[in-house]
């Protein structure tokens, strides 16, 4: 809960334009914030490493996940990170109406894998699979969902975006912004390459 | 509609919590009230509680702090009284219930929203002058920050009133923590307490980081930092990359009490073990967090009253590396008992150890400090040496607990009471009041009357001593911690040592409510008109006491370690430059104190399970953060005209004492 | 002159030829570990290690060719920061493991 409060946070600090370095600092300091929120990663990591397998007699991973729907959210992922790189490349171009349609594409692909993991979580709660039935569960619920959580913030941080490109321009502030989500929306990406290993791939086995 | 809140929360049946509450309650109403009478609310407001100024900021922190001490001492003073008399078939005049909440509180409060806040203040205060720079990296982060630790400790203080705290110490282990064994608010309480000053802090570690990385004045290398910005800046390494593990440990600790979770419950493949393994590998590092600030305070104040060159400067920059690394590497030490193997325990054993080792090297360096120095024996050198002396008595048990076989036998018991106290009163708090009095006069202006400021510290120091020394004894005699009542009649006299101890402290922060209020009434005599009253070695000592709110009207060029002692050899000192320039500071905002209030009422209504109050608070901080990432107009000029007149005045006031 | 400030600050910069390298292999590198599962082919000591070898490789990738992290002195402090986050992970990750299993090992 409260470490996705940290990441919009983030969102706050816009400081002297004049400062040469300002934007810089910022950069650092949102990398900084990125390395304690890994940190918070790697702690459910390693509770799902400790955790993943205590079934307590209820179904393993083996028996829940569908790995075709799983690729099918990484493919999203993977596509929103390209999508949003193209965004800074026309940032660098001072291109604003490229600006808008990228980050209103990466919005879409962002959107459907939240929604794509909203409805895995809402069939296995359904299916009375849910994140009280056992460790193992507790521990892949709170793990995905957090990263899920965190794309949620970066969604509306992006909505966030697109209104202040679209009202101020491509400004400095506007850009140091832009370049401090494509650090987050990136770091997402890799978080979600040790999920689908770790507990999808591995969790099949 | 209120969730579990209702009017039964309050303890009227308690007459000693009820007593504390109405005090408190009083106590704020008077406060209020001079604030109305006087008309300050405006001043306050905007001068205070709206501003980005770090030096501002720091000094509410300590305020904070200096609250946080007197509520968490009050709860010593009561625990300490509990076993005096708790003994031979009495049981003394706590509840177990209650002796179960004090010791709770006692322990989160003075870690978490005494010492935490008051290096916050200390750092803030300091380390911005001491690279010579005119703010830190993110001065509105700051002021949210500040907020955020405000809105935990107030909490806190809530819980007192409104509900109970929490019964299972300030590590709050499960399964106790769990809903099962405590269905009441009280870990609620501590839960989000914890989260959002936790949050607050992570923020700072990040701040002072890239501060200390980016904004350090032209000339100011790496090996020319303060040791006291060493020091900081290896706390927050320890902040950024140790507190989320705690924000993690705890999130899944309130998913198992809110969501019926399976972490570190008995039942459904949970494990208990987990949680302490996950706590103690955020809280063995923030011992250190505590610790490394004071370490820097003592190298600078060693330093400064011994008119010499910190002996072994580049030994202490890779001694706090040593430590910060290795402080990551020992949590194991926290839980010996568990049962681990042989070879799990013998690892952990040895790499705690090894801390003793550039422990060790500190020390060496600061007595070589003193060696052959010109001593001037003022209180901030007090407190260094009284708290060297008494550190290593801490250190060398806590060497003794390092090994697991002695751990099998001192575990749990009041040894280890005595220890972490014998190394967290000298090492942090001695450490921090070396600080206060050594920046009191840079911070507000005035020095703070020295014959008083001695008293306290003997008192301090004598009751330390008489209140510790005997919970070693008694841990040998194989008394356990957390007891409310106990019959064996032998453990009797220690206790009624230790409570002596307390009341000698009890003296000793009374002194300095009187060297304060002493002060303050003598303050034109004690005034410090040259900005310097100590001949320091180091920047911050070249601004005018206080500084003005940009600091340095020029940015100052260093090329050496004790950048300001060099100057003054050089005669450049305090010389008047051709010309001012414009300067640009940040504007005040209110963001950081309405999130830090949204923050506030978020975690109360999560605790009380008022879900609707929960969500708008969300939303309110949500849009809060949103309004101000719209703003870019953040900054005012101070026009170099009014820069010119700020700084003449500062010279004509040091010509009057330099003729 | 504001986009300059960004080029130095530490994420770098890309080309549409860096994104274009960095997706297909990230194609490549998440293909292979779900075929290698979805099919069953190979054993299941080989199959574990592929899937950490390609996890690894593709957030190399990543790093480099979306976050542009690499040896130029403005990212600097942030690759060193990244080293040291590694370091920790590891310490706590592996600490954690190493002291959870050697407790569930003795209990059994």
């Amino acid at each position: 809960m409260m470490s996705t409060d940290a990441s919009t946070i983030d969102l706050a600090h816009n400081e002297a334009v004049e400062h040469p370095d300002t934007v810089g600092m910022q950069a650092l300091g949102f990398w900084l914030y990125l390395m304690s929120d890994l940190i918070i990663f790697a702690t459910l990591f390693a509770t799902f490493a400790v955790l993943g397998r205590n079934y307590a007699g209820g179904p393993t991973g083996k028996e829940l996940f569908e790995l075709p729907y799983v690729l099918g959210e990484t493919l999203l992922l993977l596509f929103s990170s390209v999508t949003y790189g193209l965004v800074m490349l026309a940032v660098y171009n001072g291109r604003k109406k490229q600006v808008l349609i990228g980050l209103a594409v990466t919005f879409l692909l962002g959107l459907g894998f939240v929604l794509m993991e909203v409805n895995e979580f809402h069939s296995l709660i359904a299916r009375g699979h849910g994140p009280d039935v056992s460790a193992f569960l507790s521990s892949y619920f709170t793990l995905v969902g957090t990263h899920g959580t965190h794309v949620t913030f970066g969604l509306i941080w992006m909505a966030v975006m697109i209104g202040q490109v679209a009202v101020k321009g491509l400004n400095s502030p506007v850009q140091s912004r832009l370049m401090r989500l494509s650090m987050f929306w990136h770091f997402l990406d890799i978080v979600w390459i040790g999920i689908f290993s770790i507990v999808y791939l591995m969790g099949v086995m | 509609m209120f969730g579990k809140l209702s009017l039964s929360a309050i303890p009227y049946h308690e007459p000693i919590t009820m007593g504390a509450v109405g005090g408190a309650v009083l106590l704020g109403l008077v406060l209020m009230g001079l604030v109305t009478y006087y008309r300050k609310w405006t001043y306050l407001y905007n001068e205070w509680l709206t501003s980005l100024d770090h030096k501002k900021i720091g000094i509410m922190y300590i305020i904070i702090a200096v609250v946080m001490l007197l509520r968490g001492f009050s709860d010593a003073i009561l625990m300490r009284a509990q076993q005096a008399v708790a003994a031979g078939g009495s049981l003394g005049f706590l509840s177990p219930d209650h002796f179960n909440q004090i010791f709770s509180a006692h322990g989160s409060i003075m870690i978490i929203f005494m010492a935490m806040p008051f290096l916050a203040g200390l750092v803030n205060i300091v380390v911005p002058q001491q690279i010579g720079s005119r703010d830190v990296a993110f001065p509105f982060l700051n002021s949210l920050s500040l907020w955020l630790t405000a809105a935990g400790a107030l909490l806190i203080m809530v819980s007192l009133g409104v509900g109970e705290f929490s019964k299972a110490g300030w590590s709050g282990y499960a399964p106790l923590t769990e809903i099962e064994y405590s269905p009441d608010v009280g870990v609620d309480y501590w839960i989000w307490a914890f989260q959002i000053a936790g949050l607050g802090s992570t923020l700072t570690g990040i701040n002072f980081i890239v501060t200390i990385i980016k904004m350090r004045a032209p000339g100011m290398t790496l090996m020319r930092l303060p040791l006291f910005v060493w020091t900081t800046f290896f706390t927050m390494v320890l902040v950024v990359w140790a507190f989320p593990v705690l924000t993690a440990a705890l999130a899944l600790l309130t998913l198992d009490r809110y969501l019926g979770m399976h972490f570190f419950t008995n039942a459904l493949g949970g494990n208990q073990m987990l949680y302490v393994n996950l706590f103690w590998t955020w809280a063995h590092p923030e011992v250190y967090i505590l610790i490394l600030p004071a370490f820097g305070v003592f190298s600078e104040v060693t330093a400064t009253f011994s008119g010499k060159r910190l002996f072994g400067y580049t030994s202490m920059v890779w001694a706090t590396v040593v430590i910060t690394v290795l402080s990551f590497a020992v949590w194991m030490h926290h839980f010996f008992t568990m049962g681990a193997s042989p070879n799990v325990n013998l690892f952990f054993g040895i790499a705690t150890m090894l801390i003793g080792i550039p422990t060790g090297v500190k020390t060496f360096n600061w007595l070589f400090t003193m060696y052959r120095g010109r001593i001037r024996f003022s209180t901030p050198m007090y407190w260094t040496l009284g708290a060297i002396v008494t550190f290593v008595i801490g250190g060398t048990s806590g060497v003794l607990l390092s090994l697991p076989s002695a751990n099998y036998v001192l575990h749990n018991s009041l040894f280890v009471i005595g220890h972490f106290h014998n190394t967290i009163i000298p090492g942090a708090v001695f450490g921090f009041f070396a600080g206060f009095y050594y920046w009191f006069p840079k911070a507000v202006g005035f020095r703070l009357e020295e014959s008083w400021g001695k008293r306290a510290f003997w008192c301090w120091l004598i009751g330390f001593l008489l209140a510790f020394v005997p919970l070693y004894v008694l841990g040998f005699m194989g008394m356990p911690r957390r007891m409310a009542f106990y019959a064996t009649p032998s453990w009797h006299l220690p206790l009624m040592v230790a409570a002596l101890g307390v009341a000698v402290i009890m003296l000793g922060i009374l002194f300095q409510g009187i060297q304060l209020l002493v002060s303050f009434k003598e303050r034109r005599a004690l005034r410090d008109p040259t900005g310097d009253p100590w001949d320091g070695r180091t920047l911050e000592w070249m601004t005018s006491s206080p500084p003005a709110v940009y600091n340095f009207a020029k940015i100052p060029a260093v090329d050496e370690i004790d950048a300001l002692t060099e100057m003054k050899e050089k005669g450049v000192a305090y010389g008047r430059p051709d010309q001012y320039d414009d300067i640009e500071m940040p504007k005040n905002a209110p963001h950081g104190l309405i999130l830090g209030g949204f923050a506030f009422v978020f975690g109360f209504a999560m605790v009380w399970y008022i879900w609707w109050l929960a969500i708008l608070a969300a939303l309110g901080m949500l849009f809060t953060v949103i309004a101000r990432s719209m703003d870019d107009d953040i900054h005012y000029v101070i026009p170099a005209a009014e820069v010119e007149r700020i700084e003449n005045e500062r010279y004509l006031e040091l010509a009057a004492v330099t003729k | 002159m504001s986009q300059t400030a960004i080029d130095t600050a530490g994420a770098g910069r890309g080309s549409f030829n860096s994104y274009l390298t960095g997706f297909a292999l990230s194609l490549i590198l998440t293909a292979i570990p779900f075929a290698l599962v979805m099919s069953g082919a190979w054993s299941f000591s080989v199959t574990l290690a592929a899937i950490l070898c390609a996890g690894i490789v593709q957030i190399l990738v990543h790093l480099h060719y979306f976050l542009h992290l690499g040896a130029s002195s403005a990212a600097r402090w942030n690759v060193l920061a990244l080293m040291f986050t590694l370091a920790i992970m590891v310490l706590f990750v592996g600490g954690t493991i190493w002291i959870m299993f050697n407790l569930y090992h003795r209990m059994m």
